[in-house]
């Protein structure tokens, strides 16, 4: 049954194990998403991810419903990732995540259109996609590239297509959760999809390339 | 600033989730989509970009293992008995 955002803060300071274990599983591969942006190993982001809840159970009474819970508990996972990275030693990525557009990223390799100085189609497909083999999109084998794919892609790449895509938080979820802006978020994405388009047509029509 | 009938093919590709996301202003989604109408080399690419969509929100992420869960299921017990 799905709980009301009031019903579920309600259970969970009321100290309803089933509440309490529903949001942590539900909500545990986006946090952990989350923290890899900030945190260099898994093992160390699951170190976040279990901090991060109990931090959370020792300010629930302060929660005031200001945000979304999700977003609440995404803003302290974020603080508690920071402050980890710090004590590891480690320069926080988070240009990686507030200066997304600065560093330019092709979403499809220059040498697939024509040159500017081409007169007739400056910029045209010189290779453009086929169409994709419809019945091998079903297949188990073209989800696992697409997993793959999104696991090879940078943290900040990956947590922005988890929470979009596989998850599908809204923009402006993703944006508070993340205190972001919309257009770094945007920017995230389209690399995020983009690459990830580049490997779907690898695998399922390698010729085109 | 995309010129209605300049848009070429290698900066439709990167206006892709802008336009999907409705994020482009009214004269660049007329431009997107006169292109689109005839280029079928983008039609196909963002139908290959829709596809990428529809398959990602049909994997499963890392699911939380046993013994992580069984340590915060604790920690939540122990904090209701003593808060």
């Amino acid at each position: 049954m799905q709980l009301s955002e009031e019903q579920l803060v309600a259970a969970l300071r009321a100290g309803d194990e089933d509440a309490f274990r529903t949001v942590v599983r539900e909500w545990h591969p986006s946090l952990l998403r989350v923290a890899q942006i900030f945190v260099p190993t898994r093992a160390l982001a699951e170190d976040v991810v279990g901090e991060t809840w109990l931090r959370v159970l020792g300010a629930l009474d302060r929660f005031e419903g200001r945000s979304s819970l999700r977003t609440w508990v995404f803003r302290i996972l974020v603080n508690t990732a920071k402050t980890r990275a710090q004590r590891e030693g480690r320069t926080i990525p988070f240009s990686a995540l507030q200066d997304a557009a600065r560093v330019p990223e092709a979403a499809v390799e220059p040498e697939r259109f024509l040159p500017g100085d081409d007169l007739a189609h400056p910029g045209g497909w010189i290779a453009p996609p086929r169409a994709l083999p419809e019945e091998r999109l079903v297949a188990s084998e073209t989800r696992d590239v697409i997993a793959r794919a999104i696991f090879a892609l940078p943290a900040n790449q990956r947590a922005v297509i988890s929470l979009r895509d596989v998850e599908g938080w809204s923009s402006e979820e993703v944006r508070n959760a993340l205190d972001i802006s919309e257009v770094n978020q945007r920017v995230l994405l389209h690399r995020a999809r983009s690459r990830v388009r580049r490997a779907l047509e690898d695998y399922l029509v390698p010729e085109t390339a | 600033m995309i010129d209605v009938e300049g848009l070429s093919c290698q900066e439709l590709v990167e206006l892709v989730t802008d336009y999907l996301e409705g994020a482009l202003d009214e004269r660049d989604r007329q431009a997107f989509e006169h292109h689109l109408a005839g280029c079928d080399g983008c039609t196909e690419y963002v139908e290959q970009l829709r596809v990428t969509i529809e398959l990602a929100g049909a994997i499963r992420l890392d699911d939380l293992s046993e013994t992580a869960e069984e340590r915060l299921l604790q920690a939540f017990r122990d904090w209701h008995r003593t808060s």
